[in-house]
């Protein structure tokens, strides 16, 4: 008797779900901090969220956007069974998973410039309630850019996994899921966006 | 037929792919896993009760008997740790759980065999880094298993490297939740209907989802305790703007439905064992099933009643005394139906089912007792004393452990094809019980006089019962040998136990006992309902 190979296609879709949702509730309890603090620090957040760059954000909510879109397209190319085209635009989505971490970087980078990191003097002289924005902001934006980046490697093994046809038009399942984490990333940033850079 | 039976290899000796150790620690068998985790958490038992006996040693006079007030901080914390993160959590779901579960869907394994075995050895590596949090830097931490800040933040004892580990425990037992939803979703024989899976897969499917849904949340917290003490955020930081409090309720809301993670597979290893016994077909099935996910439900709701004396508001102090009365309606609804399946039954007392009595009168203790603490006025009273320690060892100990030896003597015939000794067995637990008794009860009495707990020095009018719970730990302590060293001389010596000795009529006593590597010889057959027992007798006697 062997094993049985045949993969179990929803199966895998819901350990992928249940996986999001944990992934939800690890943010959540960041979500949380953020809604308490900002019911009682409203003033300061609004002050700090002014400094914050309204550009830089919304260039990394377009290139997080653009990503998922390509994602999703390489899903659909490699169930057409173009391959090639798959593998492109995976490459794509990895570049721009790329260009939006350069991107936090720069901005970061700005801002420990002027003396704003976690614990720095700059900081603690300023009200209470900026420091825990900015806290509030490293922790946060930092926890989703370390999940671009595990995402950005997860795209690099599914794209080998393709190119040596262990993941084809016929068992996709592994390119779904992927494209399921990395649209959980960018809606992840689609709330983080607007409740730092815009509604503060 | 039985010639051909008994040359089938049974997942003992059916190596696979590797061999020696190799065949162990890289197999993806469910039932190796089972046995690989069965025997970590056992270890770890082993060394929490050793530093268990230790404090009620150190207790047993007032002022410093055998350590300093420091040890005794490391002693409770690393007590704490290592009784819920390494083994009660993973206690039952993932031992007695994995060995089981899928046989009795009539599955060949888990969803996901792979993730099973990344889960053991997420498992192994938090271990490493919580050993090393006792061994290395500046001493063992001390803040207690509940890492509050802002202690916690400031200590200079090892808590990074015991938090990480934390987080990394945390991973591994979502990716067992994640598998056995999974599993039950999607492996279960085509015919098996929802009411047709036994309870105990009905209480994992339960334990899974708070699983999934609360373990997340420990994750972010115990993060933010190390990236607090790395980088001083000052999230919790009162100085820097944050609140403490936002901390415990943080840490609670997994904190509190870890416990029913505790508790749940415990009630499902009970139902699975009452109704066996009593030659009964379980008593409200559905309503035992829902219970669980009742329990699931409810208890994730009532997390501040944790913090009475914390601060809250009034209002949130009454909603969540409230929420926490309403857990106790699927519990009763559990116990009430264990009591209805007894009833009229004819009950046979094996060491199983002593077991599962046990379960019923301690965790009923420690039900009620929850109550005195659930409620806001008494809380206030008793609110860290010793009768919150005893409540919760009535719960933990009473319930879970005594649920999981339960199972222990259950199963053991199917894991390994042979039968303990049940004389000593009964024995074993009558000391047990006893000693459980002796050991907890006067930490009750003690907490409503006033004793705090984790203090390691007490006024003397506290000698009397402490004195009377440290004996009691030396009686638990003699059960406890006694109990393993009678099934560790069932599996060398015993008597081969066959494939039904207690006429159960769920799917894994119709495959041979030690079951092979893929589960059945033949495709399993659901000719029964899990508690139909109607013919089961004249079925064993032509084997």
């Amino acid at each position: 008797m062997t094993h049985n190979t045949s993969k179990d296609y929803i199966g895998a879709k819901i350990g992928m779900w249940l996986f999001l949702f944990t992934e939800i509730l690890l943010f959540g309890g960041l979500f949380v901090l953020y809604s308490v603090y900002l019911h009682r620090y409203p003033e300061e957040f609004h002050l700090a969220g002014q400094e914050l760059n309204v550009y830089f954000g919304t260039a990394n909510t377009l290139v997080l956007l653009t990503s998922s879109f390509s994602m999703a397209l390489s899903i659909t190319a490699l169930q057409k069974g173009n391959k090639k085209l798959c593998m492109i635009l995976l490459t794509i989505t990895m570049i721009l998973a790329c260009v939006f971490l350069f991107n936090k970087y720069l901005e970061w980078g700005a801002k420990i410039h002027h003396g704003i990191y976690p614990d720095s003097p700059t900081l603690l002289e300023r009200p209470k309630g900026e420091i825990i924005f900015f806290g509030l902001y490293y922790v946060m934006t930092g926890l989703h850019g370390l999940h671009v980046l595990i995402g950005s490697f997860i795209i690099l093994i599914v794209l080998i996994l393709v190119a040596k046809n262990r993941v084809t038009s016929s068992d996709f399942v592994a390119v779904e899921n992927t494209g399921l984490y990395w649209h959980l990333v960018d809606m992840i940033w689609i709330y983080l966006f607007p409740l730092f850079y815009l509604v503060v | 037929m039985n010639s051909s039976e008994s040359k089938t290899l049974s997942f003992w000796e059916d190596d696979g792919r590797f061999s020696g150790i190799f065949s162990w620690i890289f197999t993806t068998d469910h039932k190796r896993i089972g046995i690989l985790y069965l025997y970590s958490v056992l270890s770890l038992f082993a060394v929490g009760v050793v530093i268990g006996l230790l404090m009620r040693l150190e207790l047993i006079a007032p002022g410093s008997t055998i350590v300093g007030a420091q040890t005794y901080n490391a002693f409770f914390t690393v007590h704490g740790v290592i009784m819920i993160f390494l083994f009660v959590i993973p206690s039952i779901p993932a031992s007695l759980g994995n060995l089981f579960l899928p046989i009795q869907l009539g599955a060949e394994d888990v969803a996901f065999p792979r993730i099973n075995l990344l889960s053991w050895w997420l498992y192994i590596t938090g271990l490493i880094l919580i050993l090393i949090s006792l061994f290395t830097g500046q001493g063992a931490p001390d803040t207690g298993w509940t890492f509050y800040v802002p202690f916690s933040e400031y200590t200079t004892t090892n808590v990074n490297v015991a938090v990480l580990g934390v987080f990394i425990l945390g991973f591994s037992s979502i990716l067992t939740g994640l598998n056995f939803i999974t599993t039950i979703h999607r492996m279960r024989m085509p015919e098996m209907k929802l009411t047709q899976i036994p309870l105990f897969g009905w209480s994992l499917y339960a334990t899974g989802w708070i699983q999934v849904l609360a373990t997340p949340i420990l994750g972010i917290t115990v993060l933010l305790i190390f990236v607090e003490r790395t980088l001083g955020i000052g999230l919790f930081d009162p100085a820097k703007g944050g609140d403490p409090v936002l901390y415990q309720h943080l840490f609670w809301i997994y904190s509190h439905p870890a416990v029913y993670i505790m508790v749940v597979p415990a009630m499902g290893v009970v139902t699975e064992i009452i109704p066996v016994f009593a030659r009964k077909h379980i008593f409200g099935y559905k309503a035992i099933a829902l219970s669980s996910l009742g329990i699931a439900f409810a208890g994730s709701l009532v997390w501040a009643h944790h913090m009475f004396t914390s601060g809250m508001s009034d209002t949130a102090v009454m909603i969540f005394s409230f929420l926490t009365f309403i857990v106790a309606i699927p519990s009763a609804v559990k116990i009430f139906n264990w009591v209805a399946t007894l009833y009229k039954g004819s009950i046979v007392l094996e060491p199983p089912l002593l077991y599962a009595l046990a379960f019923i009168f301690l965790f009923s203790i420690g039900g009620l007792t929850g109550l005195v603490v659930g409620s806001a006025g008494t809380d206030i009273h008793v609110h860290d004393t010793y009768f919150v320690v005893g409540h919760f060892h009535y719960t933990i100990f009473g319930g879970t452990v005594f649920g999981m030896f339960g199972g222990l003597h259950y199963w053991f015939p199917k894991i390994y094809g042979k039968m303990y000794n049940k004389k000593v067995a009964t024995t074993a637990w009558g000391i047990l019980f006893i000693g459980f008794n002796v050991l907890y009860f006067p930490m009750l009495v003690l907490g409503i006089m006033g004793m705090p707990r984790r203090y390691f020095d007490y006024l003397p009018e506290y000698q009397l019962g402490h004195v009377i719970s440290t004996v009691g730990s030396w009686i638990v302590a003699v059960g406890l040998i006694l109990m393993f060293y009678n099934l560790y001389r069932g599996i060398k010596k015993g008597e081969p136990a066959g494939k039904n000795p207690w006429n159960a009529a769920t799917l894994e006593w119709t495959t041979q006992s030690p079951p092979p590597k893929l589960n059945f010889i033949k495709e399993p057959q659901l000719t029964r309902g899990p508690y139909d027992y109607k013919g089961i007798e004249d079925d064993t006697q032509y084997q």
